[in-house]
């Protein structure tokens, strides 16, 4: 019984992580229909910008949030803004051009970060990486509770900027009908921008956040992006709060699997995941929600 | 006999009720308007008959059958053909092209598709127009598209969506010699139309709803004479 | 038969070129070259003419490569049964995968093909009594000289092109590029897009998954890396149609040979010139240079990808009117 219990501490604390990633990538799907196949590679970034500032600049992972998640909001708004927003006006066969442009994207962050780091893996120590406290005989990593509290503060403060302002409400128009937005007078391709930037700005915290419990290399992006991935289709292509649950499921999933299963299946939980979705409940746990 | 008959249909889009206990019947060879102000769920109608969407309640039938539960493809093999509102040419084909694909359903070698497409597009008047790219036509082209591409399934009826809407004068008054021509070679036709000239010069009986309610159904000098339907329409500032 | 003119003398030369050229590593590369235009006119029928963009090519590739390799491994046979049922094994995954992610209006299939790619890859990796895992699977190669390998993959490359000029002069090509149009118009005139969605999937997995058969027998190894990889098979399959022409007959067969060529440079950093000049040099930087270069070939991969879609979106063929256009003004 305590062995389930720890799992479900860390299950539950790992998905408030992933919760943060999968609001990213969601949030990205809602407004510009498309995966952002880019989107764990820019966690990456945002993992590495946090190594170097920790490495050489002794700057405590949890302060570098003001600059992981500012850098990669750039990060994402330089994305869009030259290479996604001028797809949208080039006319070509396959509408999927978007995503793979994403993929290439991806594959450039990627070797960029191979190029200057090399592909060994590095990790930031903290002294607090290995700290544990005990509730009622169930440890509690230090780190993944802090991690824990700032996503939760994270999503929280999203959906007060979504709910309450106005460019939040214009990101919730795009994400509805953007055509119709337009006419309103809402211009579509910033908001798009923003809501990449946004993303990517999301993502980087919950790399920066990860940063001190786990290890890094430049491909670490992929298993992240279809992380994310899974997430957003469990949660319902586009959907904030399906995002939340698929990221805590998955998060419980993978430690469930972990323990109960065996280490080598972690990875695989997530596809499996995908493939009940896709088999019982397409279109996610929106279906059940509703928003 | 009825080829077409609605039963009590409804459809829900959420909290919405799109159409709401619609019933009505189709007689062969008539032309049936179905009238109504904008949103008033004419379209949605139109897709709960050829299931682009499943019906909330009611049942279809056509030509005595069944038809509620059917796929798209499979009612439009028995006979239903269609034309949407907002056009849906397969643009990066050419027009005689979009006519091929369609005559495919009943013919199915390539000479014997081509010859009924060539037929149907001098029946429909785009012979013109065969090797045009379909995305480069103008409005009334694309709308007269429609029409050719649903006939060259050769269905028994047709369900037509504002075939006129956007069309100038002169082009009006092709569109009605066409439909004309259509029903005498023996198809029965809904129309769905917001012009009045067109739908009270051409249609035998007319069905008017709104807000997905019927409320009435005759000729088109009594649909033109009910007070409910004078109603709807001016209440909307509509009319034309 | 005059606009098959060009094809019909490319044809006779690729016939003779081997025996003209005999030098192995040149024959290696027109190989792969000829691999790869059946894995894009593959994806290029279900992509460019049924408009459903699959991010899977790998799983059926590596499916074909696994069933030559397997049939050779557990059961002695020789690895050339794996060429005529590596196809159909790959349909017979293409098929309920299909079932499930067509329905499914949208990105899910898309998506969908993505992870099939990754779960294959993760089941030929952990189901180590049949896959041997990670090690691998190797086998005994059937012919010395690269030439039967060379005409078999020929034979396959010009297959494929025959059976999507067939297709698109068919019904059912009528049909994939009405679904790829428009699937509610397609629907409206009673095509059943579901089913005809399927059949192009299942060609397309059948010519996939051939062509790994072919590249198990050729290469003589495979392991789960290789043959399921996203960068180096699904992506480059993508990237073979679309800088080649999506939706155009000729597209994959061109993008197939720039492709090839461009990954070979930068693998070979240049066919050895920086070699040559960090010679001419002697100096440690430009061995430096030519280390990355040669490392640098999926950067490469990735920047070309952008430039690409930014670029020529309709590939080579597709925008040749635009390419020949911007040469004259220059
Ligand atoms: N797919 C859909 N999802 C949600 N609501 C829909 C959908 N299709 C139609 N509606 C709604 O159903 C109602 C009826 O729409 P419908 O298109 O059937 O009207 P209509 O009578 O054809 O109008 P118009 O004359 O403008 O064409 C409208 O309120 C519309 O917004
Ligand atoms: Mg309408």
């Amino acid at each position: 019984m305590e062995v389930f219990f720890q799992t479900l501490v860390a299950g539950v604390l790992k998905g408030g992580l992933y919760a943060l990633i999968g609001i990213g990538m969601t949030l990205i799907m809602g407004v510009m229909g498309i995966i952002n196949l880019a989107h764990g590679q820019m966690m990456m970034l945002a993992m590495y910008l946090t190594y170097v500032c920790f490495h050489f600049l002794g700057i405590d992972p949890y302060v570098t949030l003001l600059v992981s998640v500012p850098c990669l909001f750039l990060v994402g708004v330089g994305v869009q803004k030259y290479t996604l927003n001028p797809l949208l006006k080039i006319e070509s066969l396959l509408p999927e051009n978007q995503v793979l442009m994403t993929v290439g994207v991806g594959m450039v962050l990627t070797e960029v970060a191979r190029f200057i780091f090399t592909s060994n893996y590095v990790s930031v120590k903290t002294s607090y990486s290995d700290a544990t406290f005990f509730i009622g005989g169930i440890s509690f990593s230090v780190a993944l509770t802090i991690a824990f509290g700032f996503a939760c503060a994270l999503t929280a403060g999203m959906f007060w900027f979504l709910l309450k302002t106005d460019l939040g409400r214009s990101i919730r128009a795009v994400a509805q009908d953007a055509e119709a937005a337009s006419l309103m007078g809402v211009n579509a391709d910033r908001i798009r921008t923003i809501t990449m930037g946004m993303g990517a700005g999301l993502v980087a915290a919950a790399g920066t956040l990860l940063l001190p419990i786990y290890y890094l290399f430049p491909d670490i992006g992929g298993p992240f992006t279809r992380k994310a991935f899974v997430i957003t289709i469990l949660g319902g292509l586009g959907s904030t709060v399906g995002a939340i649950l698929g990221g805590v499921t998955l998060g419980l999933a993978e430690a469930f699997g972990a323990t109960y299963i065996g280490m080598d299946y972690e990875d695989m939980m997530g596809l499996v995941i995908f493939i009940l979705v896709l088999l019982f409940l397409p279109g996610g746990f929106k279906r059940l929600t509703k928003v | 006999m009825a080829i077409l008959e609605l039963h009590g249909v409804c459809k829900n889009f959420g909290g919405l009720r799109a159409v709401d206990n619609v019933s009505f019947a189709v007689e062969e060879g008539e032309i049936f308007g179905l009238i109504g102000p904008n949103g008033s769920g004419k379209t949605t109608t139109f897709n709960l008959i050829s299931h682009v969407f499943p019906v909330t309640c009611g049942k279809v039938m056509f030509k005595g059958q069944d038809i509620t539960g059917l796929k798209t493809f499979q009612i439009c093999a028995l006979g239903v053909g269609r034309t949407f509102q907002v056009v849906k040419p397969l643009k990066r084909m050419t027009v005689l092209d979009n006519v091929i694909a369609s005559a495919f359903l009943r013919h199915g070698s390539m000479k014997q598709a081509r010859a009924q497409a060539e037929k149907w597009l001098d029946f429909c008047g785009l012979t013109p127009y065969a090797g045009h790219l379909a995305r480069g036509l103008s409005i009334a082209s694309r709308k007269r598209l429609e029409i050719t591409r649903a006939m060259a399934t050769e269905p028994t009826l047709l369900l037509l969506d504002e075939t006129a809407a956007g069309l100038n004068p002169g082009e009006l008054d092709e569109a009605i010699a066409l439909i004309l021509k259509i029903r005498k070679s023996g198809v029965t036709i809904v129309i769905v139309e917001h012009i009045m000239k067109v739908i009270m010069s051409i249609s035998d009986r007319i069905h008017c709803i709104n807000h997905g309610q019927t409320i009435a159904e005759g000729t088109p000098q009594e649909v033109a004479r009910d007070s409910k339907v004078i109603e709807a329409y001016l209440g909307h500032g509509g009319g034309h | 038969m005059r606009e098959h003119r060009i094809p019909l003398i490319l044809l006779a030369l690729l016939l003779v070129l081997p025996l003209v050229v005999t030098e192995p590593y040149f024959q290696h590369l027109m190989i792969l070259v000829l691999l790869w235009v059946t894995i894009g006119t593959g994806w290029n029928l279900l992509a460019g003419y049924t408009g459903q963009v699959s991010f899977g090519a790998a799983a059926f590739f590596g499916v074909g490569a696994y069933t030559a390799g397997l049939l050779s491994h557990h059961l002695g046979l020789s690895a050339w049964w794996g060429m005529a049922l590596g196809g159909a094994v790959a349909v017979l995954i293409a098929f309920p995968f299909g079932w499930i992610a067509f329905p499914l209006r949208g990105a899910y299939f898309a998506l969908g093909s993505l992870a099939l790619g990754e779960v294959m890859r993760q089941v030929a990796t952990s189901w180590e009594s049949l896959t041997e895992g990670m090690v691998g699977i190797l086998i005994m190669q059937t012919f010395i000289s690269k030439l039967p390998y060379y005409y078999i993959a020929l034979a396959l490359a010009v297959g494929s092109i025959l059976l999507v000029q067939a297709v698109t002069r068919s019904k059912l090509g009528y049909y994939f590029v009405s679904i790829r149009e428009d699937q509610d118009a397609a629907a409206s005139i009673g095509i059943n897009t579901t089913k005809y969605k399927m059949i192009s999937l299942c060609m397309h997995a059948f010519l996939t998954g051939t062509a790994g058969a072919l590249y198990m027998n050729y290469m003589g190894f495979i392991d789960p890396h290789v043959v399921f990889s996203l960068h180096d098979i699904s992506i480059m399959a993508i990237l073979v149609a679309i800088v080649g022409g999506v939706g155009t007959l000729y597209g994959p067969a061109v993008g197939a040979l720039i492709m090839v060529a461009l990954q070979e440079v930068f693998r070979s950093a240049g066919f050895g010139a920086l070699q040559a000049l960090t010679d001419a040099m002697g100096g440690g930087f430009m061995t430096v240079v030519t280390k990355y270069v040669s490392q640098a070939h999926v950067l490469a991969f990735g920047i070309l990808v952008v430039v690409v879609i930014m670029n020529l979106p309709n590939g080579v063929v597709g925008d040749w009117a635009r390419i020949k256009r911007a040469f004259r003004r220059g």
